[in-house]
């Protein structure tokens, strides 16, 4: 090795003489990039593939019309699909007006300080661990009171709210200040002008928030684990006593050892992960749509 | 009555008592429920502690180092579990990062926009998989395929590192840091995607003027203007390691000792909790996971925090270095 060899990475035309390795670690690193996204692909086809075909066979009308096995039978998720669906409209009905209106504050009335230290908090709160938030509901509700699909919907009501608001904020912004201008202006008090102009403009991005929001509480098991667990595994509407959820059917399915048991847990999983894919394409659909109208108008 | 007709040309009366107090009332209701999520986030902490005091002054901070968790004996100590946490989390870490860096330049340096936009959304996808159903996988495919094929083959080739030794087995450290692997690339590609998707063209342009490759000019001038956002990225990342409890608890096999190898099971701070859901025996018991409790929602904050803080300070020096 002569010292003539010794390059100043920075001298473009001393590095040029060996443009051949050069160009053959472009490659490179191009393949390398090229096969990283193709892994995170794979991945994805290989869970999707496998859940897909361990499921489907256990699927069939029985599935959603029949509760939770006792023994031995063959059993269903009508009992999780009913518990599910209403912890998890109830967390929505908590969460979203909630989200909205402090993404309204945020947006519309707080000042550069407070909003920014408003933003912190939901980002903070996003940052909380779902069982945590589980804990905390367990702690302040559930010790002494006992579990219910109230306490439930309550801690993925908390999940959902940072999520909801933060994506709110973020449209609330994007709406055009000359329309919120005129309104003003033609003398609309400001919380007609927000309530009429504001959210109507905003209401794409904000759907698409919730969407969002509820596919991913509807897939949490953490939070559910310490409010609505212990449950009859009946179908049952009962809001005050824990409800059997499909996230929580799936972990306690998981944990058998019993193959009957697992392939109940597989089938349950593709409904469940249906569902979220669903929600998410439907999310993409409305973002779309919305995007495509305000380019025609 | 027919007095009553009103001239259409006089201005319409203004109710300004009326228009404030909507205005007053709405700005004050937005205010409330902004506060009231603050205080919620203030609520949680405290309650958290509140319910693990009476293991906070029993065992005091030598918890943190203690190590056995033992009802009988009344031995309670996070030692094995902050280790498996932050095992599990680093080595996620570790292989997620290139990962996602590597992602995020092939789908804003390399593919086309019709060929970015669709595998984009499918990473995204990943993370939309619940991880109860991760788990699930994670537990009856993806822990036996560890424990047949990755760590003979590790053990093999690897063996004489302390951290691939020993028997292989199907829930464990390794497989438990290989799920969070999958569940923070999504994350961590996605940030770095937006923000090589930021580097202003002409920069990049310019280096490519001056004759660099296209890989050059990524790690010249795209890699270090991202850097410190990469740094935000990694530690969001970290903080969705350290806190997910389900799809751990499934795979990690609820071990009590910390091992120099990566194949036994082990637990976190988050499975151990999670795992325990049916109840504890004793109210000490209880407390002293609440006390775990405590520590993951400490660790889960500051590094939040951290991520908001970096994010906050390039943002500053951004607008400064531009305005």
């Amino acid at each position: 090795m002569s010292s003539a060899q010794i390059i100043d990475p920075y001298d473009i035309t001393a590095s040029s003489n060996n443009l051949g390795r050069r160009r053959r670690i472009q490659k490179l690193v191009s393949l390398l990039a090229i096969l990283s996204a193709a892994f995170a692909v794979a991945l994805l086809a290989l869970v999707l593939g496998t859940v897909l075909f361990k499921g489907l066979s256990q699927i069939d009308t029985a599935f959603f019309t029949k509760p939770a096995a006792l023994f031995g039978e063959k059993g269903g998720i009508a009992d999780a699909l009913i518990g599910s669906a209403l912890i998890v409209g109830m967390a929505m009905i908590m969460a979203v007006p909630i989200a909205i209106l402090v993404a309204i504050y945020i947006a519309e009335y707080a000042g550069p300080k407070a909003a920014s230290f408003f933003r912190v908090m939901l980002d903070v709160l996003n940052g909380v661990p779902a069982i945590i938030v589980g804990i905390f509901i367990y702690g302040l509700l559930v010790v002494g009171k006992g579990q219910s699909a109230i306490y439930g919907a309550m801690a993925l009501a908390i999940l959902m709210i940072p999520m909801v608001a933060r994506a709110t904020q973020e449209i609330l912004e994007l709406v055009p200040r000359h329309l919120r201008e005129a309104s003003l202006a033609l003398g609309v008090p400001r919380w007609r002008t927000v309530y009429s102009i504001v959210l109507p403009t905003a209401i794409g991005g904000i759907l698409t928030g919730v969407v969002i929001a509820v596919a991913r509480v509807a897939g949490e098991t953490a939070p559910l684990l310490f409010t609505s667990s212990i449950t009859q595994n009946q179908i049952s509407f009962n809001v005050d006593e824990a409800l059997p959820t499909l996230p929580v059917r799936i972990f306690t399915l998981s944990e058998s050892p019993s193959p009957d048991d697992q392939a109940a847990a597989w089938a349950a999983a593709l409904v469940l992960i249906a569902f979220v894919l669903a929600m998410n394409i439907m999310a993409k659909v409305i973002a779309n749509r919305k995007r495509k109208s305000l380019e025609g108008g | 009555m027919s007095t009553v007709t009103p001239d259409p040309l006089a201005p319409a009366p203004i109710d300004r008592q009326g228009i404030r107090l909507g205005d007053v009332l709405f700005k004050g209701i937005a205010f409330v429920a902004a506060v009231g999520v603050t205080a919620v986030l203030g609520l949680l902490t405290y309650e958290v502690f509140s319910l693990a005091w009476p293991a906070i002054e029993e065992f005091r901070l030598s918890f943190i180092w203690t190590q056995g968790w033992n009802p009988n004996s009344n031995v309670y100590g996070a030692l094995v579990f902050i280790y498996g946490t932050i095992v599990t989390s680093v080595i996620a870490l570790l292989l997620a990062t290139p990962l996602s860096i590597a992602i995020a330049l092939f789908l804003t340096e390399i593919a086309p926009g019709r060929v970015a936009a669709p595998i984009a959304t499918m990473v995204e996808l990943l993370a939309a998989i619940p991880s109860v159903v991760l788990g699930l996988w994670g537990i009856l495919v993806f822990g036996p395929w560890v424990a047949n094929h990755l760590e003979p083959f590790l053990n093999t080739w690897f063996g004489f590192l302390p951290i691939f030794s020993g028997d292989p087995s199907q829930a464990g450290i390794l497989p438990a840091a290989l799920v969070l692997t999958i569940m923070i690339i999504p994350i961590t590609s996605a940030i770095c995607r937006e923000l090589f998707s930021r580097v202003p063209r002409d920069l990049s342009d310019g280096s490519l003027a001056l004759g660099s490759t296209r890989w050059e000019a990524i790690r010249r001038v795209a890699i270090p203007y991202a850097a410190p956002g990469i740094s935000a990225a990694v530690l969001l990342g970290l903080g969705r390691a350290f806190g997910e409890a389900i799809a751990v608890t499934q795979v990690i096999g609820s071990g009590n000792t910390i091992n120099e190898s990566l194949f036994p099971p082990g637990d976190t701070l988050g499975s151990r909790i999670a795992s325990s859901y049916i109840g504890a025996s004793t109210a000490i018991e209880a407390q002293s996971l609440l006390y775990l409790a405590a520590i993951l929602l400490v660790i889960s904050l500051v590094t939040n925090v951290s991520a908001q803080a970096i994010v906050n300070r390039f943002q500053k020096a951004r607008r400064m270095s531009t305005g």
